[in-house]
């Protein structure tokens, strides 16, 4: 099998190749001192001056962080977490709070550059391709280390009565919002790292949109870890009222570091009737060297409460970053008629570990879920799909269809599927169907005899593989998902 | 999770451990020992563990399982419904050889087992109390066609628990046949262990019928090793025992070894049933096939975890699972966890699962043609269970799960 064997040599030299994304900025940081007490939590609570209620919520986050033990049921193995060795608050220096992009550090606005982000809003319009209709531009919350650097397209959002702000500066200036909806999707202990975020977040990006609104513009949110030595812990919060509808995107990067960097995020959505969340996100944290030296622990805890009648929420991932991606993005499907979508690509090379997948909880009635999860494992990797579909007894007419497919590249890699499937109503339908397969040689043969190279014929055919996935992303994402496969596993991937 | 469920399984633990202490036969033997010793250390298992997640052993405690002893009522009458099964055949009463109703096979003996060490709770049990089993060796090239073997449970007064061992080894070649029925009366827990050796080119088909009393737990386990083109064929059929669990473990260790593990469980009342299976495919080229049917009434709660685990050097790899479950009352529930684990690359895997109601339309089409809704609905249940039957070639079994079933559904008025 030469076509075979040249890919595996393709894809070892390409998982060499590197992370395009792993240059650092040298910025001047204010960092909180290393380790992790109630001391570093009021003083986090300080910088983000924040009212007293907040600093209450996180201190009894951390109390009850203290008494829990970190989970070890995944598949994922890493040597222990000393959480003590890590600075909770990590932000650039800044000069008396930038009230305008003009007034941010250069240093900051050239990484984003770089990382192909046009934070500045002409260079959104500059940069987006507007096809016939006029496409609508896209407003970026960017995050770097511990705090929101910049939020674009504010205003124009504000005319239609959208909040996107920073979730800090949400905790000022609309405080009824968040302490109302803040950890009732996930409380602060839901989980270790729920709790542990609870705790020490310090950014991330807070959206509203009122009864009826449309979001005029796709909402983004980018994210790096920059800093050396630090954590990364944000903190999402979005809240869709009545026939709402927004289209969220998130991104990010991290350098390239030896050692492991955490990244423990927590992600709520609340939907009340008829509103719709989309949530797309391609991650590529750093997933450390060839030698699985280094990279992002990515555990992060996502969840969706669909709370109101036909509300619908649609979680999309790419993931191919990140040493060990654990995560699960879910629905709890409250509302009569409402619907829950996972669509999902994982792929890991090297030493990478992925386990990753959702939960669909049904609890209304004629509540509806898709899952379409594909895998792609390469190199000494190993890729999990673990999800749960959970029917209670008042989910009279609820309907599932699962899709998991896993496609292994080379003989060093694993792929497992661990689904979890739950009925406790007849009138529910359930179908869960699971595929474990390589490449197969007479597919590779057929591409390669009409003139293709191996690797294009391999990014070919992996395309094809995750194409239901890469169709739901917004077309920006599209595309860059689809060069994110390819430089993940160049050389396999034309 | 309530502290209440260690506290009630230690309960059920400490139970066993001490009438283990109190028999100085069974205390002195080092294997039984280590067991009881891991067992004190680990006790039985708690839905805390991954394996347990969905079945929970605290129904166990509170009953002051006896050891075996000798009863009046020999349990023969329950023998009637293997009438029409011909051929030689072993009967345990409480788990214990009945010579009085057997006929010896060839190629069997009886008696106290040769154990191994187990590495799970329940199998450790078993350890501890195995003192009676069949030991089944068929030489090679042997046809030994089939072999009948009954348990009976008979627990008139005191709740009863027995632990028979049964070693089953095919030479190459081998050929067998092996009916396993359970059935009893009253409470008593029925632990039996099988260690299977499939020799080259051997195959053993293995068909199991578990109807143990309404009030009867029953936790078994079969350890099947297949080697190179061997084939451990089985079926096993779950009506009975207020909770049960079956786990098959069949590690395809040679290439081109076949496992095929089918069940089918029909639950009603309060039951739970739990069939569980790991199918390790150690070696290239094997194939294992699971059919897995599940029909849940009353409050029943039926369960299903098979994993699959590919590992690196097994390369051609054919593995197929498909569970599916039936819900006929709004208070059943089905739990099913079917699991692939894969380290080679050159594998075709898949698994499927399906869980609802009775199809509508089916019925409708049914009831149109004058057929009234119970015959609608027993013929729809029938049809759900045909391919997990199909593959049962020896026609007398087949006949006697058929009658199984027809009893089953004339029992339950659904």
């Amino acid at each position: 099998m030469p076509a075979v064997a040249e890919t595996l040599d393709v894809v070892q030299s390409a998982t060499d190749a590197g992370y395009k994304w792993g240059f650092s900025t040298d910025i001047e940081m204010d960092l909180a001192p290393k380790g992790l007490n109630e001391d570093i939590i009021r003083l986090i609570s300080e910088r983000k001056e924040e009212p007293a209620w907040m600093l209450a919520w996180r201190l009894k986050a951390y109390a009850k962080w203290l008494q829990m033990e970190e989970p070890d049921w995944s598949s994922v193995k890493h040597p222990p977490i000393d959480y003590q060795a890590l600075h909770y608050y990590a932000a650039p220096k800044k000069k008396a709070g930038p009230k305008s992009l003009d007034e941010v550090d250069p240093e900051l606005l050239r990484m984003y550059e770089k990382l192909g982000i046009p934070l500045k809003e002409r260079a959104i319009l500059a940069g987006v391709e507007i096809p016939e209709g006029e496409r609508p531009p896209v407003a970026i919350d960017a995050v770097f280390d511990s705090v929101s650097v910049a939020t674009t397209f504010r205003d124009t959002l504000a005319k239609s009565g959208v909040i996107f702000c920073p979730i800090s500066e949400a905790v000022r200036e609309h405080p009824e919002l968040v302490k109302q909806y803040l950890g009732s999707v996930i409380p602060a202990g839901d989980n270790y790292f729920a709790a542990l975020n609870s705790a020490v977040f310090t950014d991330g990006s807070f959206v509203f949109i009122p009864k009826g609104v449309r979001c005029p513009m796709e909402l983004s949110t980018y994210f790096r870890i920059n800093a050396q030595n630090t954590g990364q812990f944000e903190r999402t919060l979005i809240i869709a009222e009545a026939g709402a509808y927004v289209s969220y995107l998130e991104g990010c990067t991290a350098p390239q570091r030896d050692e492991n960097q955490l990244h423990a995020a927590v992600v709520e959505l609340v939907l009340m009737d008829d509103a719709t969340i989309k949530y797309s996100t391609v991650q590529n944290w750093y997933p450390g060297d060839a030698e699985g030296r280094g990279g992002i622990y990515n555990f992060v805890t996502k969840r969706a409460a669909c709370r109101g009648a036909r509300s619908k929420v649609s979680w999309t991932q790419v993931e191919t970053g990140s040493a060990i991606t654990w995560k699960y993005p879910s629905c709890i499907l409250l509302g009569d008629e409402s619907v829950g979508e996972f669509n999902s690509v994982a792929v890991t090379t090297n030493y990478q570990q992925a386990d990753t997948g959702t939960k669909m909880i049904h609890i209304g009635r004629n509540t509806r879920s898709t899952i379409v999860s594909k895998g792609i494992s390469a190199g000494r990797s190993n890729n999990t799909y673990r999800g749960q579909v959970k029917v209670m007894p008042k989910a009279h007419g609820a309907r599932n269809h699962t899709q998991c497919d896993s496609l292994l590249i080379g003989d060093q890699c694993g792929a497992h599927t661990v689904p979890y499937i739950e009925s406790r109503n007849p009138t529910a339908k359930l179908e869960h169907e699971a595929t474990t397969s390589k490449i197969a040689d007479d597919q590779l043969f057929y591409c390669r005899q009409r003139g293709l190279s191996a690797e294009d014929a391999v990014g070919l055919i992996v395309n094809g593989f995750c194409k239901e996935v890469l169709k739901e992303l917004p077309m920006e994402f599209a595309v860059e998902a689809q060069k994110l496969l390819a430089v993940s596993l160049e050389g396999s991937v034309g | 999770m309530s502290a209440i469920q260690p506290n009630a399984l230690q309960l059920a633990t400490t139970g066993f451990l001490a009438r283990f202490e109190g028999n100085s036969g069974l205390r002195t033997d080092p294997i039984r020992r280590r067991a009881a010793e891991t067992l004190r250390h680990i006790g039985l298992p708690t839905q805390r563990e991954e394996a347990w997640h969905f079945t929970s052993l605290r129904p166990l405690a509170g009953i002051a399982f006896q050891g075996v002893h000798t009863t009046h009522d020999h349990g023969h009458d329950l023998l009637a419904r293997m009438s029409g099964i011909s051929g030689p055949r072993l009967v345990f009463v409480n788990g214990r050889h009945d010579t009085a109703v057997s006929e010896m096979p060839d190629f069997t003996t009886v008696g106290e087992p040769t154990l191994n060490e187990p590495d799970d709770a329940v199998s450790m049990l078993n350890t501890m109390f195995a003192d009676d089993g069949a030991h089944i060796e068929i030489p090679p090239g042997v046809d030994a066609e089939s072999i009948l073997l009954v348990s009976l449970g008979v627990a008139d007064g005191e709740p009863v628990a027995f632990h028979p061992r049964h070693r089953i080894q095919l030479h190459p070649g081998a050929r067998l046949t092996l009916i396993d029925v359970s059935l009893g009366r009253g409470t008593y827990l029925n632990n039996p262990v099988f260690d299977i050796e499939v020799a080259e080119g051997a195959t053993l088909v293995h068909l199991r019928l578990q109807d143990d009393a309404t009030d009867a737990f029953h936790l078994s386990s079969v350890r099947a090793n297949i080697a190179a083109r061997g084939t451990y064929d089985s079926f096993a059929l779950t009506l009975g025992a207020r909770l049960a669990r079956m786990e098959v473990h069949a590690n395809l260790a040679g290439e081109h070894g076949a496992a095929h593990l089918n069940a089918a469980q029909l639950l009603g009342g309060v039951q739970h049933a739990d069939f569980t299976t790991v199918v390790a495919h150690d070696a290239p080229s094997c194939a294992s096939r699971q059919t897995v049917k599940n029909v849940l009434t009353g409050k029943s709660r039926g369960v299903f975890q098979g994993r699959i685990e590919v590992a690196r050097i097994a390369q051609k790899t054919d593995g197929y699972q498909m569970n599916q479950a039936l819900l006929l009352s709004p208070d059943a529930e089905i739990d099913s966890k079917p699991q692939l684990q894969i380290y080679a690359d050159d594998v075709k895997c898949s698994h499927g699962a399906t869980v609802g109601e009775l199809d509508l339309d089916q019925l409708f089409y049914l009831r149109s043609r004058g057929i009234s809704e119970p015959d609608a609905r027993a013929i729809l249940v029938r049809a759900f269970l045909a391919e997990a039957l199909d593959p049962i070639t020896h026609d007398q079994t087949r006949a006697l799960m058929e009658n199984a079933i027809e009893a089953w559904w004339q029992g339950r008025h659904i």
